[in-house]
């Protein structure tokens, strides 16, 4: 199978308009290139989200004073909200489908899992897609910038609590010893064990609790993200033995700790590995996975270069595809078979986005951007296929891309579009036999060729 | 691993069954998984079992944690004048004054040190010890308590839910199913769909349940309303629905535990939930309920301090909740470590001074006779079961 072919499946969202990469030159030119699908589908910004915040909380105290003259506005802004969330899937919708290769958009939804944030109260939702487009710039940088991108970020200092851990001995506990103001090992604890170096690594508690100390004083207020020294623990702390800081706290030591998690060896293996099983499989071959690290060290962080040496292996131009697509990706995958367009994406009514993506892709198990815990989604082909989700699919394939776009398609001129040059004698043999156009393109989406990657 | 000797029992015994031979032995009896039924549902996030069975009686725990409710001014349900159990799960009182509910208390698995939720359910779900190495932890306790079960099939142990269940992972069957699905494909569909998957066995075992669990008329739902109780609600009603016929093993999950900032409030709705499945279950399961115990376990139990978000933070020592008309309950039992700082682990968890498998591996030997060897070696390899706490009737 052609590079070409084979990249669309594995680095991308399958076959589409226009012709693959010719190799992997061709995909790490693209990336080089200014992200050109993000501006033409541009997404929620910070300041965006810190006023749609603000205005909340004005609307919520006027309802609070005077239900009745606040209600009206109180429910309008609750409802742009919604629809602003809405919107962010439709926007990761039409940028998927419009992306020449793919490969960039599912960089993007890879960093997104691994710096995952959740909103859990409604008002959050603007910030957390905020959060998510601030990675973009970084994707194909230097993982120093992206990681100080992703924790630097209001999003992530409330998702993991950053906010309400405050120095046992700073000046504001000190002054206020009846609040009883103390750490929260949220953010420290899962910045060593996901974020960079992983769970297993070379790290103790200890390395945990000073991390969590050294990262006091952080705060996610009205204005963004602060450092505030009153709430700083003051003393110096020592994180996998570098010691930082002095008697007075300071955020420079906060972005020198980061800047040593992201060139730590462990988190180069960490990061290989976990490429390498979201791209290709579950038994990343060992060599693979060291010269991806070593040419990250190599490069100060730099992400391309990893890339380069995972697009080269022969392991990723294997024509046998161990991975499966989770339910975003798969949908967005069925949108592209079918031929469906960015633009028929953005006309589509969000209340259509809502029903016909948003509400299923929760019954399928991946509810659109809240994952369970900090540690993202599965990446085990077998738990996106319990018998109760793999039902899912097939209800949303069987009557939901006909109401996307409007589209519906003759299975049989689908089905060699989908297949390319894989021979699938199964599935050539059943959609023609289908009863019904609906059925027949339904069998098409929830193949094992068109869900594999 | 099952012997060739079972497997000829098996042979000759098929087709007897326990009603019609109400004096047969255990011994004859392997031929069947028994009658006996197991609901194991799994907390992720970390339960606070500080909360949920307040030791109150324990001026240390009001030291502790200053802006918490506790005890029973505070409107917790006093238990034996020591413990208290949370409000929110108030509503099962009956249940314990009737013996169906219980709790062992400052349990734990053997996972220490860093706090990892994913490592420490990892290893709650796999069922070993430290010392197994990480690729060997592949499949989950559960199955390999079905492995060495005689006359088992693919439902006789139900998965249930949307969420994935390693403690049920591996190489015996096993069946998973959210109860709300349907399948709406024509007879013809449902042809093909069996034949596209034919050659691909991931897609095709998953196609043939749903397939399978989709035929015939679509059942009524079970709960009217919505929301997250009315969810717990009509999963552990599906899972008693399955277990009043061939199942004899539920496993399902309940997330929400990990309760950082403000307990008082976070702590509340999973609490309820978890009290609602056992209550949905007892009423749904009817006489069934009388062979049924249900294990609720957590990945560890939470800092015996709140923190700085008047919450708290991953901790050791737990609790685990035990129900069902097979238990003899209305007990916390366990051994009582105290509060005082000096004897918490690392000066800040309540010190683990059971492991918690040796609850659930005294629950297997008692529900379906599981030889010790198999529990120490095969199903929580490395375990030593210790003395019975006679947990069940």
């Amino acid at each position: 199978m052609e590079f070409a072919e084979v990249s669309l499946i594995r680095f991308g969202f399958g076959p589409g308009p226009w012709p693959g990469a010719d190799g992997p030159d061709d995909l790490l030119a693209d990336l080089a290139q200014p992200d050109r699908t993000g501006q033409r589908w541009p997404g929620a910004t910070q300041q965006q989200a810190l006023d749609f915040v603000r205005d909340f909380r004005a609307l919520r105290k006027d309802f609070r004073a005077n239900p009745e003259a606040g209600k009206l506005p109180f429910r309008a802004l609750r409802t742009q909200i919604k629809d602003l969330r809405d919107d962010a899937l439709r926007i990761t919708l039409a940028r998927g489908v419009d992306d020449r290769f793919g490969f960039r958009e599912r960089l993007w939804a890879f960093w997104r899992d691994h710096f995952t944030t959740r909103a859990l109260k409604l008002q959050d939702f603007p910030m957390a897609m905020a959060h998510a487009e601030a990675l973009r710039p970084h994707i194909a940088g230097r993982f120093t910038d992206l990681l100080q991108a992703a924790i630097l970020h209001p999003m992530m200092l409330q998702y993991l609590d950053q906010s309400s851990s405050i120095g046992p001995g700073s000046v504001m506990a000190q002054r206020k010893p009846d609040r009883r103001y103390g750490l929260n090992e949220n953010l420290g604890r899962e910045l060593i064990e996901l974020h960079t170096l992983g769970a297993g690594a070379s790290y103790t508690q200890t390395d945990v609790r000073q991390l969590t100390e050294l990262l006091t004083g952080l705060r996610a207020t009205d204005a963004g993200v602060t450092f505030a020294p009153k709430f700083a623990e003051p003393g110096a702390e020592t994180v996998l033995g570098i010691r930082y800081g002095g008697d007075v706290a300071h955020k420079s030591d906060i972005d020198a700790a980061l800047q040593a998690l992201a060139r730590h060896p462990d988190t180069a293996q960490h990061l290989a590995r976990k490429l390498v099983v979201h791209f290709i499989g579950p038994q990343p071959n060992p060599t693979l996975v060291d010269t991806m690290a070593q040419a990250y060290l190599d490069a100060d962080t730099g992400l391309i270069p990893m890339y380069e040496v995972l697009l080269t292996h022969p392991s990723a131009q294997t024509p046998s595809f161990q991975k499966l697509r989770p339910p975003l990706d798969w949908v967005i995958t069925a949108l592209r078979t079918l031929g469906v367009a960015g633009t028929d994406i953005a006309s589509t009514p969000l209340k259509q986005i809502n029903h016909g993506v948003l509400q299923p892709l929760r019954r399928m198990g991946q509810p659109w951007r809240e994952p369970v815990g900090p540690d993202g989604w599965a990446e085990d082909a077998a738990y996106w296929l319990a018998p109760q989700a793999l039902a899912e699919r097939i209800n949303w394939a069987l009557k939901v891309p006909a109401a996307l776009g409007g589209m519906r398609p003759d299975p049989r001129d689908v089905l060699p579009h989908a297949l390319g040059s894989r021979p699938a004698p199964l599935l050539r043999q059943a959609v023609p036999r289908a009863e019904s156009l609906a059925e027949g393109l339904a069998l098409i989406l929830v193949s094992p060729e068109v869900m594999r990657r | 691993m099952l012997s060739r000797r079972f497997f000829l029992q098996g042979a000759t015994m098929a087709g007897c069954s326990m009603a019609a031979h109400p004096l047969m032995s255990s011994v004859t009896l392997a031929d069947t998984p028994g009658e006996n039924r197991l609901a194991v549902i799994i907390l992720r996030g970390a339960m606070d079992g500080l909360d949920l069975i307040q030791p109150y009686g324990d001026p240390q725990l009001a030291l502790y944690r200053p802006k918490f409710d506790i005890g029973p001014n505070a409107g917790a349900a006093d238990l034996d004048g020591f413990f208290a159990l949370h409000p929110a799960m108030a509503e099962l009182l009956p249940l314990w004054h009737a013996g169906e509910l219980g709790f062992a208390h400052a349990v734990s698995t053997p996972y220490r040190g860093q706090r990892s939720h994913f490592d420490g359910q990892d290893i709650l779900e796999a069922g070993t010890g430290l010392d197994v190495p990480d690729p060997m932890r592949q499949d989950g306790w559960l199955n390999r308590l079905l492995q060495t079960m005689p006359g088992t099939h693919a439902e006789t142990a139900f998965s249930i839910g949307t969420a994935d269940l390693p403690v049920l992972t591996g190489a015996a069957p096993s069946t998973a199913w959210t109860p709300d699905t349907w399948l709406n494909m024509s007879d013809q569909g449902r042809r093909l769909l069996d034949q596209i998957y034919h050659d691909d066995p991931l897609f095709r075992d998953a196609a043939q349940e749903a397939l399978s669990l989709t035929q015939g008329e679509r059942p009524a739902a079970y709960a009217a309303q919505k929301g997250k109780t009315a969810a717990s609600e009509s999963l552990a009603a599906f899972a008693a629905q399955k277990m009043r016929g061939s199942t004899r093993i539920a496993a399902f999950s309940l997330s929400g535990w990990d309760t950082h900032v403000n307990q008082r409030l976070a702590m509340a709705g999973p609490v309820a939930q978890l009290a609602a499945m056992i209550r949905v279950m007892k009423s749904e399961l009817g006489p069934v309920w009388a062979r049924t115990s249900v294990l609720a376990l957590t990945e560890f139990g939470r800092t015996a301090a709140q923190n700085g978000s008047g919450g708290t933070d991953h901790g050791t020592g737990g609790v685990a909740v035990m129900a069902g008309g097979a238990l003899r309950g209305g007990r916390v039992i366990g051994d009582w470590p105290g509060l005082d700082e000096a004897a918490l682990l690392d000066r800040r968890d309540l010190m683990p001074t059971q492991d918690v498998r040796a609850i659930a591996g005294w629950a297997l030997r008692g529900l379906f006779g599981t030889e010790r060897a198999a529990i120490e070696q095969v199903i929580f390899p490395g375990l030593d079961l210790g003395d019975d706490p006679r947990i069940l009737l």
